[in-house]
């Protein structure tokens, strides 16, 4: 059934649907059944283009294309490895789940100008795919802006004061970021190496000749800080400012968006800088990663600490996305196997589980016009199932087995003990922690608390959001078990890049 | 070396414009001095294309006026020359092109803003204008490029002037321009009459060659007066302060075409009195290299700043024009085949950015009637071709990626980090990450306004712009995307340019 179309061919299609999805919404602007229904069509081509080049790329093939050389040695070029290739399927794949979900809240709360909101959408999932599939740094720094600029109409959809605000600081940041310190380190790198291409097992680990740098020089550090706060959408603190700032948007911009496409386009980013152009056996080599690793650690503690503070439940969950992003770091920087495998299955781990707590935010925002978390005491009983699917998607995150969260949280610890960091062990156990406390105190509570009176609830009955805002919290909710017993299929996907399958396969069977 | 069939083909691009002037002024008002203008601007621009071509392939090209070569047994001209090698072919093509452009672009825009009667005037000064910037551009006399730019220099007064029919404040802001830019000429005049003194030729080449191991203090003034001259009339930082009155109220034609051509070739000029001229052996050279690159960042920092607070767009866009001359200078101070190559790249592509954004006001100009940025509210939906094609060009001068913004930067910083100069190189590439911070929050400025601003409600409906007026803005906004892919003109060209240049900076006088 895959042999179709050539995985080359499907790259090219994916990349080139979405923006014919995005005229043909345009097109379709006076009729919201017909609009809604190119959206879901688009996704379902550019989901099942990502699954064949997934497959494509598990049979060994490193499906490939180059659209144009700008300067001799720079060019616009796609070539696809696992990393990317998961990345695909995850953003193409949720992308459809979204969609659905954003017929039931975006009609729920009757937003205007829904056709500008999807058209951008469908730029952003463009973008996405290039990011994902980019051959160098060139390419991927395009896409990167493109991704910016696209969602920034989305930021400030509700076009009030405070979504010009929040727009401003996550433009602010993100475009900030970009150009003044990720444009130096891919020009630096193109100036000490020649070339912008990820190269499996490190640009500056160089070939046979021995590495362009010196491990331990302090160029090293100065690229990896560049790079590490220059690719600002991994919310690394404190580059994190503009995650909270854009949860004015809509609630499944924040759910697709800032938890699934743009945070993980970022730390994806961070993983590929790390493995393809610093080399992990590289990094291991100096002592430059380290102070990002603690950096990363701190961020990861004192993003919980504030996330515990918010009362509004979408803040909460901005800043636990900040912690969790910084697990991803945490992989990055640990440069060892163990530690970039578990940074790649929190990426897939969390954009599950993440997804399903702010579909249930918006579900709950839909169906009650509540945001805040001291009105939502006793809801669980009128909401059962969109609060059984959150508290499902928050063990996934503390990482309770038998949820998908549970994986990276074990493949760090394990990352950490051969770098010899076990003061990492302490930090993610401390996470964990306050992930509970944060995360499913609110849900419990709304269980067991007598209903809150700002509710204006009759007893007894349910008051359940739209089955469009309920299935694709369901969806994901159930897809986190899922990815906990097939995680072994995963990491072998991604074996190539990471090489740690040696080492787990004593854990997840030969 | 001259291309077969073609000998005078070197002399055209000045001779044509040069003698369509006049006849220009005999015409009807209307239509009639427009459409001639523009034929003169197309039929220029195919020669200059055809000059770069033959540069291209087959080197340099010399061309004596009049004939009076160097006589037999002699290596100095008797007269004038023409001398074209790849950076004045390059400016010369890019000058053109503009004008072949801009000029079509101008009719409506200019009907608008100027007395009818004074079509033909306008239409000739144009033109003189065009011939003074494309000679300073061609020739290889050195006192030929003073007459050139008076040339030019004295039709810009006129031109700037014309503005005031729209707002007398025109008058001042040339005014003030033909003081500055007077003194400034006087500088650059007493510089070469110091050179001259020094070596009793004005021919480029055969300066180079007298000068060479000559240090004393009169061609140390001369060429401090030199570049100071010259630095007046590029409106380096701080000797900026004619260029944004007259940006901003010169007719929108003017200022596109001004803003696009005329700081370029100034910043030519520049390069030619330093490489080609003076050269490295020239030690004081270094005290220029040093002053640029501060007075550059100091440009691209506190003219952006400026720019973010300006109430007018055009104003707006003059001051972030101070900056983009920052981010040339600083090419030209790391003294570097990529950093001059960088600087040539700028020069280029920021012709290309401006020529859009001062097109795209000048629509706005047309249709709402001024360029404050109340006027730019809610634009996106008002007139939609012309506030996309401003964003587009807007995005471009902030540099991202898609445009030609992104090329200048990525090649500035590339020459950046290989450079050794007072300022370590990491801090240079920092600070050129910043200013474009600036310019992104100014285009930001002007953007929210266009897409985010409600339209105000007393405001009259208004028509898009003219076909014509669209048309060829857009063509300048697709030039900024075309040659982002498209760098074989611009990395290409500029750098085989610098690279000619500083051979014969090193001294190796005949490496072209």
């Amino acid at each position: 059934m895959f042999s179709l179309l050539s995985p080359e061919l499907a790259m090219y299609v994916s990349l080139i649907v979405p923006i014919f999805g995005l005229f043909g919404i345009m097109l379709a602007d006076k009729a919201p059944n017909v609009r809604e229904g190119v959206t879901l069509v688009t996704g379902v081509i550019v989901f099942y283009m990502a699954i064949i080049v997934a497959v494509a790329v598990s049979g060994g093939a490193r499906p490939g294309f180059e659209v144009a050389e700008i300067i001799p040695g720079l060019a616009i070029r796609f070539e696809v490895e696992p990393l990317g290739a998961m990345f695909g399927v995850i953003a193409s794949g949720l992308w459809i789940v979204n969609s659905l979900y954003s017929i039931g809240y975006m009609r729920g709360t009757h937003e205007k100008h829904q056709t500008r909101f999807y058209m951008c959408f469908a730029i952003a999932i463009m973008s996405a795919l290039g990011i994902a599939y980019s051959a160098n740094l060139l390419t991927f720094f395009i896409f990167y802006e493109v991704l910016t600029l696209s969602t920034f109409p989305l930021v400030t959809h509700k076009e009030n004061e405070a979504a010009r605000n929040g727009g401003r600081i996550y433009l602010g940041i993100l475009l900030g970021t970009s150009i003044g310190l990720l444009l130096p380190a891919i020009v630096l790198t193109w100036v000490i190496t020649g070339t912008t291409e990820f190269t499996l097992g490190g640009l500056f680990a160089g070939g046979a000749d021995g590495p362009l740098l010196m491990m331990t020089s302090p160029v090293v550090f100065v690229l990896l800080a560049l790079f590490a706060f220059g690719i600002g959408k991994a919310a690394l603190m404190p580059i994190h400012p503009w995650l909270p700032a854009a949860m004015v948007a809509p609630t499944p911009v924040s759910a697709f968006l800032h938890a699934v496409a743009v945070v993980k386009a970022g730390v994806f980013a961070m993983l590929k800088v790390v493995i393809f152009i610093f080399g992990i056996d590289f990094l291991a080599g100096g002592w430059a990663a380290d102070f990002f690793l603690w950096l990363a650690a701190f961020s990861v503690l004192a993003a919980s600490a504030i996330a515990m503070t918010q009362d509004n439940l979408k803040s909460r969950l901005a800043f636990s996305t900040v912690s969790q992003l910084s697990y991803v770091t945490i992989g990055a920087m640990l440069a060892t196997s163990m530690g970039a495998a578990g940074g790649a299955a929190q990426i897939a781990a969390h954009a599950l589980g993440k997804m399903t707590l702010f579909m249930c935010a918006g579900a709950i925002y839909v169906a009650h016009h509540k945001s805040l978390i001291s009105d939502m005491r006793g809801l669980g009983r009128k909401m059962p199932f969109t609060f059984i699917a959150f508290i499902i998607g928050a063990c996934s995150i503390i990482g309770l087995p038998p949820m998908a969260g549970s994986w990276p949280k074990f493949m760090l610890m394990w990352g950490a003990a051969d770098a010899g960091h076990q003061l990492i062990f302490l930090v993610l156990i401390a996470s964990s922690l306050m992930n509970i406390v944060y995360l499913l105190t609110p849900m419990l509570r709304g269980f067991m608390d007598p209903l809150s009176p700002s509710l204006k609830l009759e007893k007894g009955g349910l008051a359940e959001a739209p089955l469009f805002c309920l299935v694709p919290a369901w969806i994901t909710a159930i897809g986190t078990i899922v990815l906990f017993f097939y995680i072994k299929p995963l990491l072998a996907f991604l074996e190539p890049v990471t090489g740690a399958m040696g080492q787990l396969s004593a854990v997840v069977g030969g | 070396m001259a291309i077969p069939g073609l000998e005078q083909l070197p002399v055209l691009p000045v001779v044509i414009p040069l003698v369509a002037a006049p006849l220009t002024l005999l015409m009807k008002p209307g239509r009639a001095p427009w459409a001639w203008a523009t034929l003169v601007s197309w039929v220029t621009f195919v020669t200059t294309l055809l000059l770069l071509e033959g540069v291209w392939v087959n080197g340099p090209i010399e061309y004596a006026m009049g004939g009076w070569g160097a006589p037999d047994g002699m290596t100095a001209p008797l007269g004038i020359t023409y001398y074209i090698d790849l950076a004045n072919a390059l400016v010369l093509t890019l000058v053109a092109g503009i004008a072949s452009v801009v000029f079509p672009y101008a009719y409506y825009s200019v009907e608008s803003e100027i007395d009818h009667r004074q079509t033909p005037a306008f239409y000739t000064a144009l033109l003189i204008c065009f011939t003074g910037l494309l000679g300073v551009t061609i020739t290889g006399d050195a006192f030929n490029v003073f007459v050139f730019l008076e040339i030019s220099s004295l039709s810009t007064y006129a031109l700037v002037a014309m503005g005031a029919r729209n707002d007398r404040r025109a008058l001042t802001a040339s005014f003030n321009y033909l003081v500055m830019g007077t003194i400034g000429a006087t500088f650059f005049v007493i510089g070469i009459g110091l050179l001259y003194q020094a070596t009793g030729t004005l021919n480029m080449l055969d300066l180079h060659q007298q000068l060479m191991g000559q240090s004393n203090r009169m061609v140390e003034a001369g060429f401090a007066f030199i570049i100071t001259g010259i630095g007046l009339k590029l409106a380096m930082v701080p000797l900026h302060l004619w260029l944004p009155n007259a940006y901003c109220y010169a007719p929108s034609a003017i200022s596109a075409f001004l803003a696009a051509t005329a700081t370029k070739v100034q910043v030519y000029i520049i390069l030619r009195f330093m490489f080609t001229v003076f050269g490295f052996e020239f030690a004081f050279l270094d005290v220029a290299l040093n002053a640029f690159i501060i007075l550059g960042i100091a440009g691209m920092f506190y003219a952006s700043f400026v720019a973010v607070f300006r109430d007018n767009v055009k104003q707006m866009l003059a001051y972030s024009s101070i900056a983009q001359i920052g981010y040339m200078l600083l090419g030209i101070s790391f003294g570097t085949v990529d950093g001059v190559a960088a600087s040539l790249i700028h020069v280029f592509n920021h012709a290309l950015m401006k020529a859009a954004l001062f097109m795209g006001v000048g629509c706005v100009v047309l249709r709402i009637g001024y360029s404050n940025f109340s006027a730019f509210n809610g634009l996106a939906k008002r007139m939609p071709w012309t506030a996309w094609g401003l964003i587009i060009s807007g995005l471009s001068l902030v540099g991202v990626p898609l445009t030609v913004g992104f090329i200048s930067k990525w090649k500035l910083m590339e020459a950046a980090f290989q450079t050794q100069t007072i300022i370590p190189p990491l801090l240079i590439v920092l600070l050129i990450g910043a200013s474009s911070l600036l310019a992104a929050i100014y285009i930001g400025r002007l953007a929210y306004a266009m897409l985010l601003q409600p339209v105000p409600e007393d405001a009259e409906p208004v028509k898009e712009a003219p076909h014509l007026m669209r048309i060829t803005m857009w063509i300048m906004v697709l030039a900024n995307i075309w040659f982002f892919f498209q760098t074989d003109v611009t990395v290409g060209v500029a750098t085989r340019a610098a690279q000619a240049l500083l051979d014969t900076g090193l001294g190796y006088g005949g490496a072209y």
